[in-house]
């Protein structure tokens, strides 16, 4: 940042439910269909058509409000009128004077709090489509529409004008994507366009002065963008300023390509949209019960798994500084969990820490579908030296395209163990007798000693053993 | 009388524009006149003595009406489109959009 000026930020982001269904009607809520199949005379705006509010939605809201801190509030729908073809009936069912969630906060890794002023209820708007020669809105000779992401439910969540740089920008978007996620609300893929940030930027010369005049940068399609498109908002603004010139209220549009903002409209002919309290809805207003009901199925949110991870590296000495950036990894990919189970089922943090954070997380989605227990066994594989580090990558890989299976089969079916049965009781008894203080408190009760014994069974064996059996025998002797 | 100042050309002028209406001079004219004895009979509710007086959000007391997240069907594409005037690529072709979304 330029010496002497500083930065004040605002965001907004909008968020799409992940629920079965659209907002107001029974459509389905589903990415990449083909153009215009989960249609209905309600999102296509056909007379005669009543929007009913999707139950789960609600409670998805009541859930990112939760989880934001805020106070959840008796809220109303308005009707937001303008002319533009991405919603068929001219206009967008949104929450206005009363939304849903209002003054919450969110904390940043570092500590630093960010307020949330509302996190509304609304319906997105169709697909827009320029055709022409430039691909883009200006010179396109027409458009096209494609309705099934009309009605989609969103919650939009505006922060106050709280931060101060781009870097702070770029946390509170990642810690938010982090507990939308966690929330079940929503699966945070801003590649998809599930999560959407427009981003509220001015500048001003001291801390105590008063905000500058700000411009609002739309077309922020990744964290990265983001960063970018600010830093380089913030430095016109003060070139204006240094110039002489006043910075003109206006919206922008981040050209990812050429790195600079551009003006779409200026105040002047900002939208009259004309808000109304849509007719055809109902207030809704959710009481404490129904409110303590939904933070109840609310899981751990980020800041709490990432704790529970460190505190798995304390053993170990606690976590570096690598090792959090692995852990903040795991944790964005929802990933926590199966290094949770893989250490409770004896495996060392750091390698499950490792295996999860740099393997695991190239397909995170096919890494959540995946049963912990036959990650654990190939971990178990790995820490006992059964499998290398590459082969046991291979195997995991594997474990990824079949959605599952027994490592250890895997395994063999690559060529990279021969495994039997044979003796495997007799080298169970071999491990326990030469480890009496480990089978003293795996008898007691020490699960955790149950992948050590694991361990040595698989090491006398070179790889004979199927992790399953040794486990069960095990189980079976201490009785 | 109590109420808001009496409407203006201009107002009915930006209202029409707002709703893509082209009105004549005449028109304006015309519509000042009418709509604004329209808002005069509304006004009339303003005048009178509401202390007292619930407000009424809404002309039933009802609250949370809600459906499950169940999908319903939607209707066949071939359909929707064919009410279309203009289609192309399984999409609905519209004219040329001047300037983003709002």
């Amino acid at each position: 940042m330029t010496s002497g000026w500083q930065m004040v930020i605002g965001l907004e982001v909008h968020c799409e439910l992940k629920t079965a269904t659209k907002l107001f009607c029974g459509c389905p809520n589903v990415f990449g269909d083909e153009p215009n199949t989960n249609v209905c005379p309600n999102c296509l705006g056909l007379p005669g058509s009543l929007p009913v509010l999707n139950q789960q939605a609600v409670e998805l809201a009541m859930a990112i409000g939760t989880a934001l801190h805020c106070e959840i509030k008796p809220s109303t729908f308005h009707r937001k009128n303008y002319f533009y073809p991405d919603q068929a009936k001219d206009y967008q069912i949104s929450q206005y004077d009363e939304p849903l969630n209002v003054n919450g906060h969110l904390d940043l890794p570092d500590g630093f709090r960010v307020g949330i002023e509302r996190a509304h209820m609304e319906e997105d708007t169709g697909k827009t489509s320029h055709a022409g020669a430039s691909g883009r809105i200006h010179g396109a000779d027409y458009s096209l529409v494609d309705y099934n992401r009309s009605g989609v439910p969103l919650v939009e969540i505006v922060s106050d004008p709280d931060m101060r740089t781009a870097d702070q920008a770029r946390a509170y978007v990642t810690e938010l994507r982090a507990i939308l996620v966690a929330s079940g609300a929503s699966d945070g893929k801003m590649e998809e366009g599930s999560m959407r940030v427009d981003a509220n930027v001015s500048v001003r010369t001291a801390a105590d002065a008063p905000f500058g005049t700000r411009c609002e940068i739309k077309n922020l399609n990744s964290v990265r963008s983001l960063g970018r498109a600010i830093e380089y908002e913030a430095q016109r603004q003060i070139a204006l300023i240094e110039s002489g010139e006043a910075v003109v209220q206006q919206t922008r549009h981040w050209d990812e390509g050429a790195g600079r903002t551009e003006a779409l409209r200026s105040k002047e002919d900002a939208y009259d949209y004309r808000y109304f309290l849509e007719p055809d809805l109902v207030p809704l207003v959710p009481d404490a019960e129904w409110i303590r009901a939904v933070g109840d199925t609310l899981g751990m949110m980020p800041a709490e798994r990432r704790a529970r991870l460190v505190g798995l590296l304390e053993e170990s000495g606690g976590a570096t500084d690598a090792q959090r950036d692995q852990i903040t990894t795991v944790v964005d990919l929802g990933l926590d969990d199966l290094v949770v189970e893989a250490v409770a089922g004896g495996v060392g943090s750091g390698l499950a820490l490792a295996r999860t954070a740099n393997e695991a997380a190239t397909d995170a989605d096919a890494a959540r579908a995946l049963d912990p227990k036959s990650y654990l066994e190939l971990l178990m594989l790995e820490a006992g030296g059964l499998l290398s580090a590459t082969q046991a990558k291979a195997v995991l890989a594997e474990l990824f395209v079949r959605g599952g299976g027994d490592p250890a089969a895997i395994a063999r079916d690559k060529g990279f163990e021969a495994m039997s049965e044979d003796s495997l009781a007799a080298t169970v008894a071999v491990a326990v007798d030469g480890h009496p203080d480990e089978w003293g408190r795996y008898c007691a009760g020490d699960d955790k000693l149950a992948g050590f014994f694991t361990g040595l069974v698989m090491k006398a064996t070179k790889g004979q053993a199927n992790g399953k059996a040794v486990a069960a025998e095990l189980a079976r002797l201490r009785g | 009388m109590a109420g808001p100042a009496r409407l203006t050309r201009e107002d009915v002028a930006h209202v029409a524009d707002l709703a893509r209406l082209h009105l004549s001079e005449g028109e304006l004219d015309l519509f000042t006149g009418q709509l604004a004895s329209v808002l005069d009979h509304a006004a009339d509710v303003a005048s009178l003595d509401l202390a007292g007086v619930e407000p009424t959000a809404h002309a039933m007391a009802v609250t949370n009406v809600l459906r499950l997240d169940e999908p319903a069907p939607c209707l066949d594409r071939g359909e929707v489109l064919g009410q279309a005037p203009s289609v192309e690529d399984h999409r609905f072709r519209v004219p040329r959009i001047l300037g983003e979304a709002p």
